[in-house]
């Protein structure tokens, strides 16, 4: 029989493994947010000296302090726009159709243990395929459209899992709501599934579009440039139509691998060029980020549950 | 046990259609089964005046569970029918079958034929969307979208394309009244449903419901979840409602079903034991399953 005092001390040491974890918790949190720090501000210190209007705006040169990114901040905007939009309708449309449409059956259960899978096959192995199918089979070429697809691909299975994911949070009554109404599955989709799940959605591509802006290695594999000293053509133009899909043809660079290129260099010069190109890297990853942020908080501004 | 042929009392398994006449008086001899039945098929049923729904040797099955054994039950036309038994006794998936939401689950399997005005509703050429306009559900937990009251109330209209601002305000604002609730969301109609009370956020529901014009209105167990002054309002609403609309209502408080239903239907482990008008079901249960539920012997 447990007496009464047995139980408050039980419960002093419950308390305890409370507190505990709070700090656990807290530390943990902390050793991210250090890292990040420390990083921002090493690359900083290296770094800060070289950013500059003129950084933006040269090509790469053969003299560090002549030698900018604008080839290299082009390249990943464009590419990361390619990336973007094709990958998100793509896996949003794929996660939505596996958990509302699709039967339950093995090979939908094949299907997804394959894209879970697909989410760990190593970067290089995607640009190894990619030189085949876009480059060579597609002749897409070493194009900004290769490049845009290829991380769209490595990136559609993180953007797959985080719409089932969030697809499969939305309560059943809420579709039972809409089916009751004489709502359609689309309609249902629609007016609700996605935008209840909208936030985790986003998530889920913040995540995955971070990780498709700093990858090297899949590019360097479909034949990325690393020294590039003019722009694709522009996507508006003066004649009509006005809008010209020539850039997506265009050879390229991406600040990763202007990073690379510039580290692997000799000269200490050059080091702090590739510095100051890491932090800018850091500075575009962070504003997308703050742009699917503020997207995030104005669909769950709109549901209250 | 009298029978008592002004009702319509009938024990025989009614194998063919059930017939619309209006007056309908079967004065059947009363077969001697009524203590303890062992004969499966004998049932107890009820013959209605105007049915709306027709359910006939309904057997549904989730995988491998036979949830229903051939239920044949009528459910009359501007009446309310409550379904009552203990969990598990198929109350529910009754319920569901007859707005087809248990298509939704998988696995599930039906047998036989439930008609709507006559034609069946799992016939191939039937238009599910357009069924569950016609028959409009209110869940044991009430689901509000996550939107305002108003869009809540106008979703079943937006969904078939209405846009006309004054006729979507009239809708609001008929159903809303309707469901009682006019009067105290009148002034945050743009406010979310999320802000309501419980018994407020029910109500919504049904405004939602009502909305659509349905000619059905099923409730699965509406207040199971509300304190007593909302199921109040919610029980005096069916009262109003069921001049308009045919309601049938699921519930496990027997007060309940004595004090809005006009016919009761009791159900014990997936078989419908008896079903008839509420005050003879309650005053004088034919079988003695029936007796022992209402008395609170079991369930």
């Amino acid at each position: 029989m447990a007496k009464i005092e047995n139980i408050e001390t039980q419960l002093s040491i419950n308390k305890k493994f409370d507190g505990v974890f709070a700090l656990i918790g807290l530390l943990s949190t902390f050793v991210g947010m250090l890292t990040l720090a420390a990083l921002l501000v090493d690359l900083g210190m290296d770094g800060l000296t070289r950013i500059s209007y003129d950084f933006f705006t040269s090509f790469p040169s053969r003299f560090a302090s002549k030698a900018g990114i604008l080839s290299a901040w082009v390249g990943t905007t464009l590419v990361m726009l390619v990336t973007a939009f094709t990958a998100v309708p793509m896996g949003v449309g794929a996660g939505v159709y596996l958990e509302e449409y699709a039967p339950k059956n093995w090979f939908t259960a094949l299907i997804e243990i394959n894209i879970a899978n697909l989410a760990g096959v190593p970067s290089i192995v995607y640009g190894l395929m990619a030189l085949g199918l876009f480059v060579y089979q597609f002749r897409f070429g070493q194009s900004i459209l290769s490049a845009g697809l290829t991380l769209a691909l490595l990136i559609l299975p993180i953007v797959i899992v985080a719409t089932r994911e969030s697809v499969r949070a939305v309560p059943s009554s809420m579709r039972e709501a809409a089916y009751a109404l004489g709502a359609t599955k689309w309609e249902t989709t629609r007016d609700h599934v996605l935008p209840y799940s909208m936030g985790g959605i986003l998530t889920g591509v913040i995540i995955a579009l971070s990780r498709a802006i700093g990858e090297t290695a899949p590019l360097i594999t479909i034949g990325a440039l690393t020294f590039i000293a003019f722009l694709p053509d522009p996507p508006i133009t003066s004649e009509f139509p006005f809008i010209s899909f020539r850039w997506l043809m265009s050879p390229f660079s991406v600040m990763p691998i202007q990073m690379f290129n510039w580290v692997s260099r000799p000269q200490h010069e050059f080091h702090l060029n590739a510095a100051a190109t890491g932090l800018v890297l850091m500075l575009m990853t962070l504003a997308m980020n703050g742009v699917a942020i503020y997207f995030r908080y104005r669909f769950r501004k709109r549901i209250k549950w | 046990m009298v029978s008592n042929g002004t009702n319509g009392w009938n024990t025989q398994a009614l194998g063919g259609m059930m017939t619309l006449q209006e007056n309908n008086i079967v004065l059947k001899p009363k077969v001697a089964t009524t203590m303890l039945e062992p004969e499966a098929p004998s049932r107890e049923t009820a013959q209605v005046e105007r049915p709306i729904i027709n359910v006939e040797n309904v057997d549904f099955y989730y995988g491998m569970s036979h949830a229903l054994k051939s239920i044949t039950v009528t459910i009359p036309e501007k009446k309310a029918t409550a379904f009552i038994g203990p969990s598990g006794c198929g109350k529910t998936t009754l319920l569901r079958c007859l707005n087809r939401m248990n298509d939704l689950i998988l696995n599930t399997r039906l047998t036989g034929s439930i008609t709507l005005d006559g034609k069946d509703i799992y016939d191939a050429s039937t238009d599910v969307i357009n069924l569950r306009r016609r028959v409009g559900m209110i869940f044991q937990k009430w689901n509000p979208f996550p939107k305002s009251i108003y869009e809540n109330v106008v979703y079943g209209l937006r969904i078939v394309g209405v846009k006309d601002r004054h006729y979507l305000d009239m809708v609001v604002e008929r159903s809303l009244r309707r469901s009682a609730l006019w009067d105290e969301v009148k002034d945050s109609l743009h406010k979310s449903a999320a802000d309501l009370s419980g018994g407020q956020q029910q109500r919504l529901c049904i405004a939602r419901a009502l909305a659509v014009e349905p000619d059905v209105l099923l409730m699965d167990e509406p207040c199971s979840a509300l304190d007593p002054i909302s199921t109040a309002k919610i029980e005096e609403l069916i009262h109003e409602l069921k001049d308009t609309f045919t309601i049938v209502i699921v519930t496990h408080n027997m007060q309940q079903a004595a004090r809005v239903s006009d016919h009761t239907a009791f159900f014990y482990l997936g078989e419908l034991i008896e079903f008839g008008e509420t005050g003879k079901l309650f005053t004088m249960p034919v079988k003695r399953q029936t007796e022992d539920y209402i008395t609170g012997r079991f369930g």
